[in-house]
């Protein structure tokens, strides 16, 4: 085997970044879809409960990491797949601010949830 | 293995008939990937009302909160309930198949990549399938 299959070339961080992102997401949403649906049922979910959970701190500081991860690897697919259909230039650009954009409000947002939900503030 | 194939462009979606297992696989990737980036726009809007259910302790104690109402609201819908079980094919679909990718990046299993992409399909099936009791407790048509 002279060729080198990787993919993993120096230089890509983007694209190094929404592997690391899925390999973490992997295990994430697997566990974050078991404990909302199996363990604890979605029509079970109250305020209390959900704060309950919040108030760990571990789990809070894994909900924000989740959320900070496939916000980027989300916002970083769809950018990409753009590209792959050809866009350049100056809309490129300007769709490259507006995900960028969006993806930084749904952190902003969902970590302001969060700890609302956890009583931190 | 040195040759290498050339097989068209896969964005030109027209051509779908010659599409190889492969290519099915990118396409189902970057559908579900749309899919779970729109849903997670959602999820968070959803899950803002309890910024109006927190501090208000009189209501979350009686589960009486917009947050609780808002989540048992739309959990009491036979369709919600429907968007639920399509919602985790395509999370389980979207984990299977990157698990995949992430192994043919690091240019394991490459032979099989086509049977992989095959198992991804049966396994979220089944693990769907086997879901869908879960997802439809306590809710009538």
């Amino acid at each position: 085997m002279a060729e080198r299959y990787s993919s993993f070339t120096p230089g890509g961080t983007g694209w190094f970044f929404q592997r690391v992102t899925a390999a973490f997401l992997v295990v994430v949403l697997a566990f974050h879809f078991f404990l909302l649906h199996f363990v604890n049922h979605a029509y079970e979910v109250t305020f209390l409960g959900t704060q309950a959970r919040m108030e760990n701190i571990g789990y809070l500081l894994t909900m924000v990491l989740f959320l900070v991860t496939a916000a980027f690897h989300g916002v970083n697919g769809v950018y990409n797949a753009l590209v792959n259909q050809g866009l350049k230039g100056t809309q490129k650009k300007v769709i490259l601010a507006v995900l960028t954009l969006a993806g930084v409000a749904l952190v902003a947002q969902g970590t302001y949830v969060a700890l609302v939900m956890g009583g931190m503030i | 293995m040195s040759q290498s194939y050339n097989r068209g462009l896969v964005e030109d979606f027209g051509r779908w008939k010659e599409f190889s297992a492969g290519m099915w696989a990118w396409i189902f990737h970057k559908f579900t990937g749309w899919i779970l980036i729109g849903y997670l726009f959602t999820h968070i809007s959803v899950l803002s009302t309890s910024l109006g259910a927190a501090g208000n302790e009189a209501a979350i104690m009686n589960e009486a909160d917009i947050y609780t109402t808002t989540l048992q609201g739309l959990e009491s819908l036979f369709l919600i309930r429907l968007l639920e079980i399509g919602l985790l094919a395509v999370a389980v679909f979207h984990i299977l198949n990157g698990l995949r990718l992430l192994m043919v990046d690091l240019g394991v299993g490459l032979e099989a990549q086509d049977k992989s992409f095959y198992a991804s399909l049966v396994l979220t099936g089944a693990i769907t399938v086997a879901s869908v009791p879960t997802f439809l407790t306590g809710v009538g048509l």
